[in-house]
């Protein structure tokens, strides 16, 4: 054997010696605190009653079941502002970089103003200013297919409440900014050359910017907008804030009700790993992707 | 390497003697006295139980009770450090000892008491409470059944959650339970309009109402959901704390048994000392006897906390009273001897 090999299995061996110890460390600090793990409780009937859920709930359902809610109620407020977000940053992003000086102005007045102030502000204005600020007045943009009222969002048949739409919009908002500034960077990130070359083949703008532009952009932009979306899906747990019912909340309550404080933080930490995990990995095969592409 | 190993080596011894440090056998009643500063966990946002007054120091019902026990435990009623919690944070806050006692509007329950649940041991009750449901008078909504299919603010990690829809689910009555983490949040989303009806304790919810602007165009209904005993706690393992919060209440209702207030307190001391043969009231003053060594505190801890809190009655009056800012009946919370419920066991 080797005098590296054996150097190697010493230090792995040394390491599971300590790692047995820092576990056998919490288990007897946890116990002597009266605090021993248990998870049995997650079958007991939850009996608090949710303002949404995905899925059929009732208070007579078991704490999983409820929690598992909460982590739908995340999952769906998380995935449609990362949609929303996305299409703002997009937008913002481009128009900052080749609109016209009034549109650029405008971008970078919306991109200081949201960077500048903290999300929990932004979510607070949303829910209680913006939304429940209509009091019993009915706002109806479009006749027959929208009303915004303090209950919420009704767009043709689809009904929002005004918790969800007041995180649907604050976390969009938000973590839009961020994203224009990503996708800004990458555009610019593209030589000046590329620019030339596409006007002189006779490329419009619009044309030119999707078609030669972006795709060499993107595999600057992806990992940017990596941490944006795993930024957004963490920031999602203000929810509390405004009242809605995510995984943080339902905790919240389920913590109260149990005393398992270790046991739900546990859950909502692997929770909450598993879904950035899932992010993360989704946005490494779209960037495997592209970077495949441009080698074409 | 083989520093690598050696330092890893002390590390473990390190990180293994963390776990054999026994700290099992002291009261948290010694660390309280070494430290010579109570830390007392509050709520901070209830006017008439803990609330920031116009001076920046909190005053309140679970206020006085904080400085009831400094009073007791140190000898001085201002050596108290207030600790904020939110409903979600106290007990943790308990469990790791960052606080000494809760004092926080807390209500005593079988899981909260018991050693496989949050693990705590409530003293006696301070505050006889009830949840209630408050409603805007120009709804018309009179009573529970009027809030079928209706929206309902409620603060989450609070047993208010369990009440509400034990309350609903055994009339059938369905609703939709709108929850913020926080008693402001609860008013702002009510007086919103978000919700129909806002439900809390109801000496919360008469507090909330009495910083409306229009306080009149609110009612709470008579429907009574739940019992709410409010009471403080502490560790449930730590038995000599808890047995002397649990005298220092009772010291403060048997004083105003006993007719025994803030103004005649050293006037009655002198009385006990003059006359040999009134023991009761000696041995509650600490003038013969042992009974606060037997509880770990000094002799004549009774003179020490109604001499700076005053008895039950005066904390009551002085928050919540007919003249206070958030005047709140006796009714349930008077002595036994006046239909209500607190009675204190004999000093003996």
């Amino acid at each position: 054997m080797s005098k590296k090999l054996t150097y190697q299995i010493v230090v792995l061996f040394l390491l599971a010696i300590l790692l047995s110890i820092l576990i056998n460390n919490l288990s007897i600090n946890l116990s002597r605190s009266g605090l021993q793990l248990s998870f049995s409780w997650l079958l007991r009937p939850a009996s608090f009653a949710l303002a949404e859920n995905p899925l059929p709930y009732s208070p007579s359902d078991t704490y999983a079941w409820a929690l598992f809610m909460g982590w739908l109620n995340s999952l769906k407020v998380i995935l449609s502002s990362l949609i929303l977000a996305t299409f703002i940053g997009v937008f913002i992003g481009i128009v900052r970089t080749v609109g016209n000086s009034v549109l650029g102005f405008l971008a970078a007045i919306y991109i200081t103003l949201i960077r500048q102030t903290p999300l929990l502000l932004q979510l607070m204005f949303w829910y209680f200013v913006a939304f429940l600020g209509l009091k019993d007045s009915i706002f109806m943009p479009i006749k027959g297919m929208i009303s915004i009222s303090n209950k919420g969002i009704e767009f043709l048949g689809l009904s929002l409440s005004s918790e969800f739409s007041a995180l649907l919009f604050g976390l969009s908002v938000f973590t839009g900014a961020y994203i224009a500034e990503v996708v800004r960077g990458g555009i610019l990130s593209v030589s000046r050359g590329q620019w030339e070359a596409f006007r002189s083949l006779g490329f419009s703008e619009i044309n030119g910017l999707f078609k030669i532009i972006i795709p060499q952009a993107l595999p600057a932009i992806i990992p940017g907008l990596t941490s944006q979306y795993l930024n957004l899906a963490k920031n999602s747990t203000l929810a509390i804030a405004v009242g809605y019912s995510d995984i943080y909340a339902i905790n919240d309550t389920v913590i109260n009700q149990t005393g398992r404080t270790i046991e739900s933080f546990i859950i909502l930490l692997s929770s909450f790993f598993l879904l950035n995990l899932l992010i993360s990995n989704l946005m490494e095969v779209i960037n495997k992707i592209t970077l495949n592409s441009k080698k074409i | 390497m083989r520093r690598l190993i050696s330092g890893m080596i002390g590390l473990s011894m390190l990180l293994g003697g963390c776990a054999t440090t026994s700290q099992e056998n002291i009261s948290r009643l010694d660390l309280i006295k070494k430290r010579n500063e109570l830390i007392c966990g509050v709520s901070g946002k209830i006017p008439g139980f803990s609330f920031m007054g116009s001076d920046g120091s909190y005053q309140g019902l679970d206020v006085d009770i904080c400085k009831a026990f400094a009073a007791a435990f140190l000898g001085d009623a201002s050596k108290v450090q207030y600790r904020p919690l939110t409903a979600a944070e106290r007990f943790t806050a308990i469990k790791t000892g960052e606080i000494d006692l809760l004092s926080r509007n807390t209500t005593f329950t079988l899981s909260r008491d018991s050693s496989a649940g949050n693990g705590l041991s409530f003293a006696p009750v301070v505050f006889h409470d009830g949840q209630g449901l408050m409603v805007k008078r120009e709804s018309q909504i009179t009573n529970i059944k009027g809030l079928a299919n209706k929206s309902i603010c409620v603060g989450s990690g609070t047993t208010t959650e369990q009440n509400i829809n034990d309350a609903f689910e055994s009339q059938s009555l369905p609703y939709q339970p709108i929850k913020y983490q926080d008693l402001n949040q609860v008013v702002a989303g009510y007086l919103q309009g978000r919700c129909s009806a806002m439900t809390s304790d109801r000496s919360q919810l008469a507090a909330a109402r009495s910083g409306f602007k229009n306080p009149e165009d609110h009612i709470i209904l008579d429907d009574v959901l739940s019992k709410e005993p409010l009471a403080p706690a502490s560790d449930g393992r730590d038995f000599l704390l808890a047995d002397a919060m649990r005298w220092v209440i009772f010291s403060l209702i048997s004083a105003e048994e006993q007719g025994i207030t803030k103004a005649n307190i050293l006037e009655k001391v002198k009385f006990a000392t003059d006359n040999p043969q009134l023991k009761p009231l000696r041995r509650f003053l600490g003038i013969e006897g042992d009974l606060g060594e037997k509880i770990g505190l000094g002799n004549d801890f009774v003179v020490k906390v109604i001499s700076s809190t005053g008895n039950y009655g005066e904390i009551y009056n002085r928050h919540l009273g007919s003249n206070s800012e958030v005047p709140i009946p006796r009714g349930l919370n008077n002595l036994y001897t006046n239909g209500g419920v607190h009675i204190a066991p004999p000093f003996n």
